[in-house]
């Protein structure tokens, strides 16, 4: 696992390739195109669901970021992506209009409420670029100001990990609240339309389903270039000797909030993506069993690898939805003993065993 | 006055003569007059035990110093002190005439001219010994700067002279963590001399060498006296016989005796803390 | 028949204490035999005021169901015997013709209230207390004239006190201007908050006119509102200070646990909380064993219930040491998340075998009720126990950890592993004995926690950031330092939760504690170390 690791070898390249066209492509030709009767039709089932996991994978891959490469544990990135997600509910709940159960023109929720008029921070979210930028903007800004303090006062190791777990359990409690603003418990759902599109129609959800693909793939490449520069190998030097670092130069303040930042910001997206294909946004995306469920997907699939923590969100999460149907009693006990197989068998996740098989194989040959 | 980044010579250092008139420049190495190093009165306590007790001492420019002392004598902490790791209790310590070290961090006194080899050898051991020495090597050390930072030929060249001084070019692509521990010494020795600083500290520096491998050490630390100022804490007296010109004596967090190798080892008071326990 | 014999002579005796009155208006009497509950609950009334040996009888064959009427003649039975109730006076048996009076829900209120005031005139000092103490929480008018007929008589100085505090109540509303004078300046005292809003509304003003008329009395009023008021406030703050110091004793019964394993081997184990879930499970397991096999002494289970958690918790914690933990050594985060992995199993264990719901675990007797400091604000003794019992903990493991061979391994070990390991302490079974101490100690936190809230398999997912917030805060490693930190949060916690509401105090803890670390990052105790890196 030393940094001169490739990114890639020309198979995965390939691999990559062919499932990108597979997934953007092919998948959705047989979603819009093909016959609902005809065997060769993928469900709006199949669409949401992979749409939900891709935007998993963007999670898991903003996780490797900071934990793979800069060692920093986050057991709260589901504060950030929780905010992403709501940014742009909001949009979606201004573009309900008064088509909502009151037909008042605020939020039915605000109704419940009695509010007669929308709060400050509700302002401009009718337009769809505002919320972009909100999108962006307020995980990012949380995680720069938590970040600079948590830095700057050297911060890390498990003392991290719990006080990002205080972080987004504090919000999730926040958010619980109905004078909050967020639509307490329930959060935000019933959505109607984005950009004048009926969000149910198949091509609004194919559309926002090959967009979360593109921005998957465009973090994937955006994280290769920055784990392959010279940034990365400074942000690898201060994951295993920190303080050798500074005496090198480096402020390492100034390179993990780079990161830790980037990693919100995207988590954000991912949430942003995420809302419109599941339909809802609430406060137990906060919880921090949620949150930690991230490492976990990023340690199944091997961490500082890029493509591990993928894989890993895509495993587990495909496992989730069977496992929680058709054995609900037994998931937590898999997603618990997952946990400590990876971490105590599998420091490397998949991508590790993988590559010790590959090397078993050659060795035998030669 | 110094140091532009890409500059290839190592001449560069503050106290070249600049004439008559030189411009003092804020925030950089003005070393034109005097010591390198200057450190008055420092005092450091750790929950009321004085591991430096007022101390006061100063390099001068292209000097070699040696420091020697019995274990505890406070020589790593006040090498903790002049790079900010830890921080003073009072006093004050300058680096040139104009750099206030207690006022800086650790990052910062590392750019303006600081380099220090740390007792124990640490080296990024999941880097490349090529890595090691690119991650050390003098450049804009800004995130920005990183993330778009290419090699040039320029700097190869310089990683690979550096390869061939410390004798590591076979490993050169080498995770530094399989390094022998005499190997981890001559890297980070290695390290240091890549970031080019003006004032080197060296923390017992040939421990777990050779004996062949010592006398290159103090072959290269003599070659480097005089364009840079050497700081060398040491317990191995027949390397620091090979090496000092001037020896400093640090015993209970304050200085005991200064002079020459013969001067201090006959010092009464040096030789009651040495032997007299 | 005998008991009947008993049952009246004290009767006659107790009756003997009353002043002799004349004979009960046979006139008002009779309206008991008609079917006007309106009118009985007026002849209850009017027999309240007017306090005789009859008239208790009356009240106290009522509340017997053993008032009947003959012809509009009103009986009391005994036995087979009549008695005339106006007049006390034997009349042979019950004749054929006697029907029972009836009495309804409404109406045995008013008998009972009624009855209460009678208890003021008991010889005994207990029963006499008891019956002032309600009077003086729910005075009526109609019991003015046995309150001021018991004030005469009443020597004990704290029933004195009730009491005057009672007819004061009542005189409040008299239209007499100097009863009401009276009445108020001796009600700064209550804190009957019924008269309390009497009080404030003669100050209030209708169409110009004060309810009160006379600015005499309104000046006395403010007066005495003002000094309720202070009363008030200052229970309720103590009231929160002891809510506070009472959270805190559970956090610190949780983190007392984790600062050993912290401070010991450096791992956060995730799973701390269910671990507390473990003692307070085993709690109720120990709870049914009694039910079923000793249920006279039933009270007694939560002694019986803290070995059996400690041992509980401490084995499920040496296993988990065991089997994981000392595999992870030296990678803490990984140790989070496989720590993490056994507290959900051991969730879903729970879950499996007790039901996701949350089981019943009782209060023993000695353990429920509580002191009222002032009406309405009560300090439960299950708290305060547990106060103390947080404090006997800390104790014995301070005594632990200063006076015992593990205790001086744990302690070489938490400072320096390496030298301690080098010396021949065995680092790997301190390890182990120090994790099953720790997790013991959480599973003594589950029998105290099974006492205030519920039980359940999420119990424990609350509190490992809480408890680790104490101790960061307190200074790893540093007990006096958890102690501080624990009972500090706890109040703070409580103070600002009644200032700002439960969900923004908790923000507000935690935004603190991450300022606090800037400041501090050693915690508030911590020696200064040489850092290892
Ligand atoms: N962070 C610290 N906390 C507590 N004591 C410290 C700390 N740093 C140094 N000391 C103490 O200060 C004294 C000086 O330590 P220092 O490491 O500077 O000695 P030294 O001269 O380098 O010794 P050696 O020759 O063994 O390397 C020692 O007694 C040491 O225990
Ligand atoms: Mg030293």
């Amino acid at each position: 696992m030393t940094t001169t690791y490739r990114y890639f070898s020309k198979s995965v390249w390939l691999a990559m390739g062919l499932l990108a066209i597979g997934l953007l492509v092919v998948l959705p030709i047989l979603h819009l195109g093909v016959d609902k009767h005809s065997s060769l039709y993928v469900s709006s089932y199949a669409i949401t669901l992979i749409g939900k996991i891709m935007c998993y994978a963007i999670l898991a891959l903003a996780m490797d970021l900071v934990w793979g490469y800069a060692g920093i544990l986050s057991l709260g990135h589901g504060v950030f992506f929780a905010l992403g997600g709501y940014a742009f509910g909001m949009y979606l709940m201004r573009g309900i209009g008064a088509d909502g159960v009151y037909h008042a023109n605020v939020p039915d929720f605000m109704v419940f409420l009695d509010w007669k008029t929308l709060p400050w921070f509700w302002h401009g979210t009718e337009h769809f670029a505002y919320s972009l930028l909100l999108v962006v903007l307020v995980p990012g800004l949380l995680a720069l100001m938590f970040g600079f303090f948590a830095f700057r006062s050297r911060i890390k190791g498990v003392y991290l990990s719990i006080i990002t777990q205080a972080l987004t359990f504090a919000a999730m409690l926040l958010f619980f609240r109905n004078e909050t603003g967020f639509g307490g418990n329930n959060g935000f759902t019933d959505f109607k339309r984005v950009l004048g599109y009926s969000i149910t129609a198949p091509e609004t959800r194919v559309a926002i389903y090959m967009l979360t693909g593109l921005v998957l793939l465009g973090a994937l490449l955006l994280g290769r270039y920055i784990v392959t520069s010279k940034y990365g190998r400074v942000l690898a030097a201060i994951r295993d000797a920190e303080s050798r670092v500074m005496f090198c130069g480096y402020n390492p303040v100034s390179y993990k909030l780079f990161i830790w930042t980037l990693s919100a910001v995207l988590s954000g997206i991912a949430g942003a993506l995420y809302v419109p294909q599941v339909g809802i946004i609430n406060p137990s995306e906060m919880s921090p069993a949620n949150s930690i469920e991230i490492a976990i997907w990023t340690a199944v699939g091997g961490r500082a690898t890029l493509i591990g923590p993928i894989l890993g969100a895509v495993l587990v999460n495909a496992a989730k939805s069977y496992l929680t149907v058709s054995f609900p009693d037994y998931w937590l006990f898999f997603l618990g003993a997952l946990f400590i197989v990876v971490t105590l068998y599998l420091p490397h996740g998949l991508m590790g065993l993988l590559s010790a098989l590959r090397r078993k194989i050659t060795g035998g040959w030669k | 006055m110094n140091t532009p980044v890409t500059e290839n010579n190592e001449t560069q250092d503050g106290g070249a003569l600049t004439g008559l008139a030189h411009f003092v420049q804020p925030g950089e190495l003005d070393a034109s007059h005097g010591p390198v190093l200057y450190l008055d009165d420092i005092t450091v306590s750790f929950d009321g035990f004085r591991a430096l007790n007022q101390l006061s001492l100063t390099i001068d420019n292209g000097e070699l110093r040696c420091i020697i002392g019995p274990n505890g004598a406070g020589k790593t902490t006040m090498m903790d002190v002049i790079t900010g790791k830890t921080r003073a209790d009072s006093g004050t310590a300058f680096f040139g005439q104009t750099l206030d070290l207690t006022k800086m961090n650790e990052a910062k006194i590392v750019q303006s001219g600081i380099g220090r080899k740390f007792q124990k050898p640490t080296v990024f051991e999941q880097h490349s010994v090529f890595e090691n020495l690119e991650l050390a090597m003098q450049a804009d050390r800004s995130v920005w700067a990183t993330l778009f930072a290419r090699l040039d030929s320029e700097s190869r060249d310089r990683i690979a002279d550096t390869l061939k001084l410390i004798r590591l070019q076979d490993s050169a692509d080498r995770p530094a963590g399989l390094l022998s521990h005499g190997q981890k010494q001559w890297l980070e020795i290695g390290m240091l001399l890549i970031q080019r600083p003006k004032l080197l500290l060296l923390d017992e520096p040939v421990a777990g060498m050779t004996d062949e491998e010592t006398d290159r050490t103090a072959e290269l630390f003599l070659s480097l006296a005089g364009k840079h100022s050497l700081m060398v804490v040491e317990h191995d007296m027949a390397f620091v016989a090979q090496i000092a010109k001037k020896v400093t004596v640090l015993h209970e967090g304050s200085v005991l005796a200064e002079g020459s190798l013969d001067q201090v080892q006959n010092n009464k008071r040096v030789i009651e803390v040495y032997l007299g326990r | 028949m005998t008991r009947s014999a008993i049952y009246l002579c004290c009767i006659v005796l107790a009756l003997l204490s009353l002043p002799a009155r004349a004979a009960l208006d046979a006139g008002q009497l009779s309206k008991l035999a008609a079917d006007d509950n309106d009118a009985k609950v007026a002849v209850v009334k009017y027999l309240a005021s007017h306090p005789s040996p009859e008239a208790e009888a009356v009240l106290t064959a009522m509340d017997n169901d053993a008032l009947y009427q003959n012809q509009g003649r009103l009986l009391i039975v005994r036995g087979d015997q009549a008695i005339d109730a106006a007049t006390l006076q034997a009349l042979g048996p019950v004749p054929d013709s006697a029907e029972s009076i009836i009495v309804n829900n409404r109406l045995r209120g008013a008998v009972q209230g009624a009855l209460s005031a009678f208890k003021l005139f008991s010889s005994d000092l207990a029963t006499r207390l008891k019956a002032a103490r309600d009077v003086k929480q729910d005075p009526r008018p109609e019991q003015l004239p046995l309150i001021q007929q018991a004030l005469a008589k009443e020597t004990n100085a704290e029933i004195h006190q009730d009491l005057l505090l009672a007819q004061a109540s009542i005189q409040i509303s008299s239209s007499n201007e100097a009863e009401r004078l009276a009445a108020v300046k001796i009600l700064g005292a209550t804190n009957n908050p019924e008269v309390r809003t009497k009080l404030a509304d003669m100050l209030i003003q209708n169409n110009g006119q004060y309810n009160e008329a006379s600015p005499v009395v309104r000046a006395a009023a403010q007066q005495a509102l003002k000094s309720i008021d202070l009363r008030i406030s200052l229970a309720r703050a103590a009231a929160s200070l002891f809510s506070g110091l009472s959270l805190g004793s559970v956090l610190l019964l949780a983190a007392l646990g984790l600062a050993i394993t912290y401070g010991v081997m450096g791992v956060i184990n995730m799973a701390h909380g269910e671990l507390l879930m473990v003692g307070a499970y085993a709690t109720y397991f120990v709870q049914g064993w009694f039910k079923t096999h000793l249920p006279q002494h039933f009270d007694w289970y939560v002694l019986a219930a803290l070995p059996i958690a400690f041992l509980a918790a401490a084995g499920v914690g040496m296993v988990m040491e065991r089997l994981v933990i000392r595999r992870l050594y030296g990678r803490p985060l990984e140790t989070l998340l496989a720590t993490w992995g056994i507290s959900l199993i051991l969730i879903q264990l729970a879950r499996v075998s007790f039901g996701a719901q949350n089981v019943d675990v009782a209060n023993p007797s000695w353990l429920s009720g509580g002191i009222e400091i002032i009406q309405d604000v009560v300090l439960p003794w299950n708290r305060i126990i547990i106060l103390g019992f947080s404090m006997a903990v800390l104790v014995f493991m301070s005594f632990l950890l200063s006076r015992t061979r593990l205790g001086l391994f744990m302690r070489a070990v938490t400072q320096n592993r390496a030298m301690a390991g080098a010396l021949g302490v065995p680092t790997g079974t301190v390890d182990t004995l120090a994790f099953g101490l720790g997790a013991g100690i959480a599973g003594l936190g589950g029998v105290a926690l099974s006492q205030i809230s519920n039980v359940g398999p999420d119990m424990g997912q609350g509190y490992i950031v809480d408890s680790f917030m104490v101790v960061v805060l307190g200074g790893v490693g540093q007990i006096a330092g958890t102690v501080y930190a624990a009972l500090g949060l706890g109040i703070v916690n409580k103070l600002l939760e009644s200032w700002s509401g439960a969900v923004i105090a908790k923000i507000v803890v935690l935004v603190f504690i991450i300022l606090f670390i800037q400041k501090r990052p050693q915690g508030l105790f911590a020696l200064k170390g040489r850092s290892v890196d």
